[in-house]
C-alpha cells in the first residue's frame, strides 16, 4: 500500500535544501520524492491515500543519540511506552537508548531483554546501547562481541569516567577489533565532583560547588590520545564549551575517526537560566556561558560539532525537589527538542536542513542506521511540523512520565503535526 | 658437529643448521624412548640440576626423565619453598649452587631475562625452561620436531599461533623458530592480547580467527594465561571462545590435512573444543608431549658435549 505526503516543504539535510514537493510511502519506505506537477501526481493517485501537507515543513525523523529510558529498574520515571509515545510526540523516530539504567545495560541477556520490551511498548524505533564496561564500573570490559550481535549500537559508559587509562586502551583497542562506536562524556572526574555549575562570576555569586570549563577539554585531550592510540571509533556525546574545540578539530584534522555531539540544552540555555535555584535546569554538564553556547551554535553550522541530541533524562519530582546541589542532573527533552531548535532556526543561526542534518542524518550515519535521509529507498520515518506555530509549554502535559523540563512555562515556537515511523503514523491528527 | 653454544637460552642465538642438527638428534632419540630399554649413557657422571621459580608440571617432569634416561644424576629443587623466600637473590642462589659443580642447570623463572642473568654467573650449561614472557626454546624445538614429523618437513608452511599472544614465551620462541626454518606464519588473537609492534616482526596479524585459518598447515593454539592477567584483555571466557576458541567449524577454514597443537595444559572450552583436542586425526597435542622428552635429551645431550670439549677452559665462565 502506497501513501502520498503532499505539497510540503522538504527539508533534506543531505542535499542542504528546502523545495516544495511530494513524498510516495511504499512498504515503509519512501519511494519516490516528486518535486514537479504537483497537481498531476496528487490527481493520479487513488484517493483517501494522499495527505495534504499544506506547505509545512516534510523532515526525516530525529534520530536521537542518548535518551534515557528508565528500564529496567525505574519504570516510575519513564518506560519504553511513554518514552515511545514522547519521542513521538516530539518527531523522534528513533531513539538510542542510554545504559545508565538500573541495573545497566551490560550482558547479552539485559539487552535482550530491553530489546524485547522496546518492540513491544515503544511507538519508535529504539536502538540500545551497551555499557562499555561491566556495571560501568572501569575495570572489566562487557562482551562487547556478543553485545553487537544483539543489536548493541554503541558503547559507553556515560557519566562514569574510566579513570585507568590502561582499561580504557583495552577496551578501545577491544572495540576496534570489532568495528564497534565507543561514546566518551569527556569531563575530568576529579575536577567535576561534586560540581552542580560551571565556575565562574555567577557560580561564586550562587555559592555553588563549581567546575571549571577546562575539565571537559582536559578529558577530551586524553580521549584524543587513546583514540590516537587505539583506532576506535569515537563519538563524544557532549561538548559544551569553546575551549575544548580545538582539541575536536585537530582530531578531525589529523584523521581520527571522531565524532561529537551537544544537547539542545547547552545551544539554548545558559547559565544565567539557573537563576534562583531552579533545579529543572541542572545538567550534566552543567549549563555554560552564553560566549560557550555561542561557540557551540556555530560549531553545528560548521559541522565541527555533528550531533544534536535531546540527551533526555526523567527525573522524578522528588529527584528535583531538594537543594541544587543534592537534586538529581538531567532534564526530559524529546518532546522539546524540536521546538527548541526551532529557536536557533528563528534566531537566524542554523538553517532547517542543517538542524536536520545534526538532528537525524549525522547521527544515523554515526550508528550505520538506514534512516535519517529524505531520498529514494530510505525508510519512510518522517516528521510533519509548523516551524512557526507557537505555544506556551505546559510540562504536566508532557507525555514524559517524568516532567522535568527546563522550558515549563516558556513561549515556544515549532509544533509536531504528525510522525511517521515506517510510513505508518504514530502521531497526530 | 653443528652446535655451538654453551647455553641454550632462547631460539635466536641458533642458526638453522643447529636446529636442524638438534631435531636430527631428538628423532634418534624418539626411537630410543620407544624401545624397552629407554636408557643412554650420554651423560653419566653428570649432574643436572632442575630449578623452577615458577610452577610446572610437565616441563619439570619432562626435563627430568629426559635427564633419567641419559643416565644423568638429577635432582629437583622447587624453588617457591627455598631460600628464595628466604630473601636470597637469584645471583646468590646461582653462586650458591654454583659451588656444588653441576654440569647441566635447567631453569624456568617468572621473569624475562632472569635465565640469561643467571647463565652468566655460573660455570655450567644452563637450558631456559621459560623465562617470563621472552623464551621457552625446548617447547618451540618439540612443536618443531611434531610439525616435521607429522606434516614431513620444516618449511614453506602456513602455520597459525592463536589466542594469548601477549602473555606467551611459547608464541615468540615459535614464531622465531618457524622464521628461521622460512615458514610463514600468522598470529591470531584479540589485539588486546598482541604485542605491540610485532607485526614489524615479519608476521601477518589478525584479529579474525576465520581469516586467519584460512589454508593454513598447522594450527598451534595457545592457553589463556589467567594467572598473568591482571584483568580487562578480554570481556569473557564465553566471548573468547566464541570468537577465538578453536573448534569443527573455525579449523574448517585450515587446510583440510591441518594438524592441531597445544602446548598444554588446555583450557578445555575456553581456547580449544574438547572434542577436538581428542580427535587422534587432527590432535598432535599427545604427541607434543613425547617429543618433549626427546628434544630435551638432545639438548642436554649437545649442551654436554661442548661442555666435555671445552673442560680445559671451564675458567672462563662468561661463555
Amino acid at each position: 500500500m502506497s501513501t502520498l505526503l503532499s505539497n510540503a516543504r522538504l527539508i533534506d539535510p543531505e542535499a542542504g535544501t528546502e523545495i516544495v514537493g511530494s513524498v510516495k510511502i511504499e512498504n515503509g519506505v519512501i519511494a519516490e520524492i516528486l518535486t514537479q506537477d504537483l497537481d498531476k501526481i496528487v490527481k493520479t493517485f487513488p484517493a483517501g491515500k494522499v495527505i495534504d501537507c499544506q506547505g509545512m515543513c516534510l523532515a526525516p525523523g530525529i534520530v536521537d543519540i542518548g535518551v534515557k529510558v528508565s528500564e529496567p529498574g525505574e519504570r516510575h520515571k519513564e518506560s519504553f511506552k511513554s518514552a515511545g509515545a514522547a519521542a513521538a510526540a516530539g518527531g523522534v523516530t528513533t531513539i538510542v537508548t542510554r545504559p545508565d539504567t538500573l541495573n545497566a545495560i551490560d550482558t547479552p541477556e539485559v539487552l535482550e531483554f530491553v530489546t524485547r520490551r522496546a518492540a513491544q511498548d515503544a511507538l519508535v524505533n529504539v536502538a540500545h546501547m551497551s555499557a562499555l564496561t561491566r556495571g560501568r564500573q572501569g575495570r572489566e570490559m562487557v562482551e562487547v562481541g556478543f553485545m553487537k550481535d544483539a543489536g548493541a549500537v554503541a558503547f559507553t559508559d556515560c557519566d562514569h569516567i574510566i579513570t585507568d587509562n590502561k582499561i580504557v586502551g583495552r577496551c578501545y583497542t577491544y572495540a576496534r577489533s570489532l568495528n564497534a562506536l565507543v561514546i566518551g562524556h569527556p569531563q575530568d572526574p576529579a575536577l567535576s565532583k561534586g560540581a552542580a555549575v560551571t565556575s565562574g562570576k555567577f557560580a561564586s555569586l550562587r555559592g555553588l560547588p563549581a567546575v571549571s570549563p577546562m575539565a571537559e577539554r582536559m578529558a577530551l585531550d586524553r580521549d584524543m590520545t587513546l583514540v590516537e592510540m587505539t583506532g576506535v571509533k569515537y563519538h563524544a556525546d557532549q561538548i559544551t564549551t569553546a575551549r575544548a574545540l580545538p582539541a575536536l578539530e585537530r582530531a578531525k584534522a589529523n584523521g581520527l575517526d571522531v565524532t561529537a555531539g551537544v544537547s539542545i540544552h547547552h545551544l539554548t540555555l545558559n547559565e544565567f537560566d539557573l537563576g534562583d535555584y531552579r533545579t529543572f535546569f541542572k545538567v550534566k554538564p552543567p549549563l555554560r556561558s552564553e560566549d560557550d553556547r555561542i561557540a557551540m551554535v556555530e560549531a553545528v553550522a560548521s559541522g565541527l560539532i555533528d550531533v544534536i541530541s535531546s540527551m533526555h533524562t526523567p527525573q522524578d519530582e522528588e529527584s528535583k525537589r531538594l537543594p541544587f546541589e543534592e537534586a538529581a542532573s538531567g532534564a526530559v527533552a524529546l518532546e522539546t527538542l524540536l521546538p527548541a531548535a526551532m529557536r536557533l532556526y528563528h534566531a537566524g543561526m542554523l538553517s532547517l536542513p542543517q538542524l536536520f542534518a545534526a538532528m537525524a542524518l549525522n547521527p544515523a550515519r554515526r550508528l550505520g542506521l538506514a534512516s535519517g535521509r529524505l531520498a529514494k529507498g530510505a525508510p519512510a520515518d518522517l516528521v510533519l511540523f509548523d516551524p512557526d506555530a507557537p505555544f506556551v509549554l505546559d510540562r504536566f502535559k508532557l507525555k514524559s512520565k517524568s516532567k522535568n523540563t527546563p522550558f515549563d512555562g516558556q513561549r515556544m515556537q515549532g509544533k509536531v503535526l504528525k510522525t511517521f515511523v515506517a510510513g505508518t503514523q504514530v502521531y497526530g491528527d | 658437529m653443528t652446535f655451538r653454544h654453551k647455553h641454550l637460552l632462547g631460539i635466536e642465538p641458533l642458526h638453522p643448521t643447529e636446529i636442524t642438527t638438534l631435531l636430527d638428534l631428538a628423532d634418534s632419540y624418539v626411537d630410543l624412548s620407544r624401545g624397552a630399554a629407554k636408557h643412554s649413557n650420554a651423560l653419566a657422571g653428570l649432574t643436572q640440576i632442575n630449578m623452577f621459580f615458577e610452577n610446572s608440571t610437565r616441563t619439570q617432569a619432562s626435563f627430568e626423565i629426559a635427564g633419567k634416561r641419559l643416565g644423568a644424576d638429577v635432582m629437583n629443587m622447587a624453588m617457591q619453598a627455598s631460600s628464595i623466600k628466604k630473601g636470597e637473590t637469584l645471583i646468590d642462589t646461582a653462586l650458591t649452587l654454583n659451588a656444588m659443580h653441576p654440569d647441566l642447570l635447567v631453569v624456568r623463572h617468572p621473569h624475562s631475562g632472569a635465565v640469561d642473568l643467571l647463565a652468566q654467573k655460573v660455570n655450567c650449561a644452563v637450558l631456559n625452561a621459560g623465562d617470563g614472557q621472552h623464551e621457552h626454546p625446548t617447547q618451540a624445538l618439540l612443536d618443531a620436531l611434531t610439525i616435521r614429523r607429522a606434516k614431513g618437513r620444516l618449511h614453506r608452511l602456513n602455520i597459525a599461533i592463536c589466542g594469548d599472544i601477549a602473555h606467551s614465551r611459547v608464541a615468540r620462541s615459535n614464531l622465531i623458530l618457524l622464521g628461521k626454518m622460512e615458514n610463514r606464519v600468522r598470529l591470531i588473537g584479540p589485539p588486546t592480547l598482541m604485542p605491540a609492534g610485532i607485526s614489524e616482526l615479519g608476521v601477518e596479524v589478525y584479529d579474525d580467527m576465520e581469516e586467519g585459518l584460512k589454508d593454513v598447515d598447522v594450527v598451534m593454539m595457545l592457553r589463556l594465561q589467567k594467572e598473568r592477567m591482571d584483568g580487562g584483555f578480554i570481556p569473557s571466557e564465553r566471548e573468547y571462545y566464541h570468537r577465538y576458541g578453536l573448534d569443527a567449524a573455525k579449523l574448517a577454514h585450515a587446510k583440510e590435512d591441518a594438524i592441531v597443537m597445544h602446548p598444554g595444559p588446555m583450557n578445555r572450552g575456553v581456547e580449544i573444543d574438547g572434542t577436538l583436542a581428542d580427535d587422534i586425526n587432527r590432535s598432535v597435542i599427545q604427541d607434543q608431549v613425547e617429543m618433549g622428552v626427546a628434544v630435551r635429551m638432545a639438548a642436554m645431550d649437545l649442551l654436554a658435549r661442548n661442555l666435555r670439549s671445552s673442560d680445559a677452559a671451564r675458567d672462563g665462565a662468561n661463555a
